[in-house]
């Protein structure tokens, strides 16, 4: 039977991503998906006035909430500006590898977010529960590190959300999740929030991994009985300097740039035929807060 | 003129403290009661909520809970995304399925998923989530102004309410008001054994909210549980007012100020 890719449109945009520092990173991991680096510049940092413009532009459109990304959000000089800009117009959050955190900065950070409504979430990537399981992946050190900017966060008022990317197999989740609390509570951070990705098989993780096969597509048939929302790009779009892309996953793609205005980005529908698809149709909400601590229903056809 | 409505949010099965909350409601002068869905979930004797719903002729809207038991679903459709709290959530949903009578599941299949009321040149949306989606969770730290005036204007209404995330909350917007008016079923994790519902006061020039708190008869409901065999964590949730369990799905600002 011939293939043909489903197709999404976006039905509001709720959450509106920044690649914020681009591709610049202090670290090197192996499973990133979109190879971040201190020296990947293929995508470039946004500045403060043009994050300003897209979040004034993103009230006519109702947005609901603000994600920012990179590579490594902090090493915007005006990271903390730009999240006290962002908590004037709603609720932010912000992808860190958590090992450049300042204390002064998280103190200002503190004091926006007790000076509006809205929450202000820290989302810490952590790829083991100790150095020996996350260093391999993220670099020699990166846990201790890390783990210090958890503490800074905790001693700041703030209730991080550790973030893993599973590397692996499904079924010890339940034992990895207990390991990464044991370790939290130890290091003072009581009743820990953890969210569980799956790898993409983009970038580094393809060379560490593999790629995605033909297979691994979703087909218009298989959104039948589905719910779109566990797609992204149902529901978000994301700012680089190079324009308004379909989502967080796909900005290397040059189908994944949708226009330069928020608006007309919103309005195209967009072709789900990325291997990146199929894992956000068997997993789902793997951009969103909310934990997702469970296997998948759907397995790989 | 003024007209005084009464929102009653979740009810979960606590029927003592939808009696009460009623009770309390007619003293505050309402004329007329709506509930916003979630009758069933978290108690005990799911069919004694039925017949004072029915008493006070309490205008229902459809909640997920709602939709599951009226059309026997395999879960409650909760939204929730953690293992944990899918698993307390099916120990209270099969129980409501098992105890909720085929009359009263036909009663919730009935319901409308939402109603607009037209008072005094003002248009009222009530709804369960919010007025897209049944199940989605309107908290206040992560609920921008922007955000609502989208629905006003999506709606053509100057007036919202909704519950389902168990916290209660208002927001004047330069659109209309959005009310989320709490629930019935377990106190909001302030470590008080208190429930809460909502009074509107709808005039020519304005729409007031207040919200009442509700003492009911707890520890009967406690013991009630626990003779029906619900979960302790729930148990829990109801002697101290401290939530045990559906934490994962709490923006950091809510979660924050609960005890776990």
């Amino acid at each position: 039977m011939e293939f043909t890719p489903a197709q999404i449109s976006l039905s509001h945009l709720d959450e509106l991503w920044f690649q914020v520092t681009g591709t610049r990173c202090n670290l090197t991991c192996h499973h990133c998906f979109i190879s971040c680096s201190p020296h990947n510049k293929s995508f470039d940092f946004l500045s403060r006035q043009e994050i300003q413009q897209y979040l004034q532009e993103s009230v006519e459109l109702g947005v609901k909430g603000y994600y920012f990304t990179g590579g490594e959000p902090f090493l915007h000089p005006d990271m903390v500006d730009i999240l006290c800009d962002t908590l004037q117009f709603g609720p932010a959050t912000v992808l860190t590898n958590g090992t450049v955190l300042k204390e002064q900065w998280l103190n200002r950070l503190s004091k926006a977010q007790q000076q509006c409504r809205y929450s202000l979430e820290f989302r810490v990537s952590i790829d083991g529960f100790d150095a020996p399981t996350n260093d391999p992946i993220r670099g020699d050190g990166t846990f201790d590190r890390a783990i210090r900017g958890v503490e800074l966060l905790v001693q700041s008022g703030f209730l991080p959300i550790i973030t893993a990317t599973r590397t692996w197999p499904d079924s010890e989740d339940q034992k990895v999740l207990g390991e990464f609390t044991t370790m939290l509570h130890k290091r003072g951070y009581q009743h820990p929030r953890i969210k569980l990705l799956p790898s993409l098989k983009l970038g580094a993780e393809q060379a560490r991994t593999e790629a995605y096969s033909e297979h691994e597509r979703v087909s218009d048939t298989m959104l039948n009985t589905l719910d779109q929302q566990q797609f992204v790009c149902e529901h978000a779009r994301i700012v680089t300097d190079r324009g308004v892309h379909v989502c967080p996953i796909l900005i290397e793609s040059p189908d994944s740039v949708l226009g330069q205005d928020l608006k007309n980005a919103t309005e195209q529908p967009f072709d789900l035929n990325h291997g990146a698809c199929f894992t956000c149709y068997q997993y789902g909400a793997i951009c969103s807060n909310v934990s997702l601590n469970t296997t998948p229903e759907r397995g790989s056809e | 003129m003024t007209v005084r409505l009464a929102l009653l949010g979740g009810i979960y099965n606590n029927y003592l403290a939808l009696e009460a909350a009623l009770r309390q409601a007619s003293e505050l002068g309402a004329e007329s009661y709506y509930c916003l869905g979630d009758i069933g979930a978290f108690g005990p004797h799911p069919d004694r909520s039925f017949p004072l719903l029915h008493q006070y002729d309490v205008q229902c809207i459809q909640g997920n809970y709602d939709d599951s038991i009226g059309n026997e679903l395999d879960d409650c459709q909760c939204g929730y995304t953690d293992a944990r709290d899918n698993y307390f959530a099916q120990k209270s949903y099969d129980y409501t399925l098992a105890n909720t009578s085929d009359e009263n599941k036909r009663f919730l299949k009935s319901l409308p998923n939402e109603l607009i009321l037209e008072i005094e040149s003002h248009r009222l949306l009530l709804c369960h989530g919010s007025p897209r989606r049944t199940n989605e969770f309107l908290w206040e730290s992560t609920t921008p102004t922007h955000f609502l005036e989208w629905f006003f204007r999506e709606r053509q209404v100057d007036f919202i309410a909704g519950t389902h995330t168990g916290i209660k909350w208002h927001q004047q917007t330069k659109l209309g008001r959005f009310v989320n008016i709490g629930v019935l079923g377990r106190p909001e994790n302030d470590g008080q054994t208190n429930v809460w519902f909502t009074m509107v006061e709808v005039s020519r020039d304005e729409i007031r909210t207040s919200f009442h708190p509700v003492q009911y008869d707890h520890t009967r409901l406690s013991r009630e549980m626990h003779q029906e065999g619900l979960p302790d964590e729930f148990i829990e949730t109801i002697e101290t007012g401290w939530w045990t369990t559906c934490l994962e799905i709490l923006p950091q600002k809510e979660r924050k100020a609960g005890q776990f």
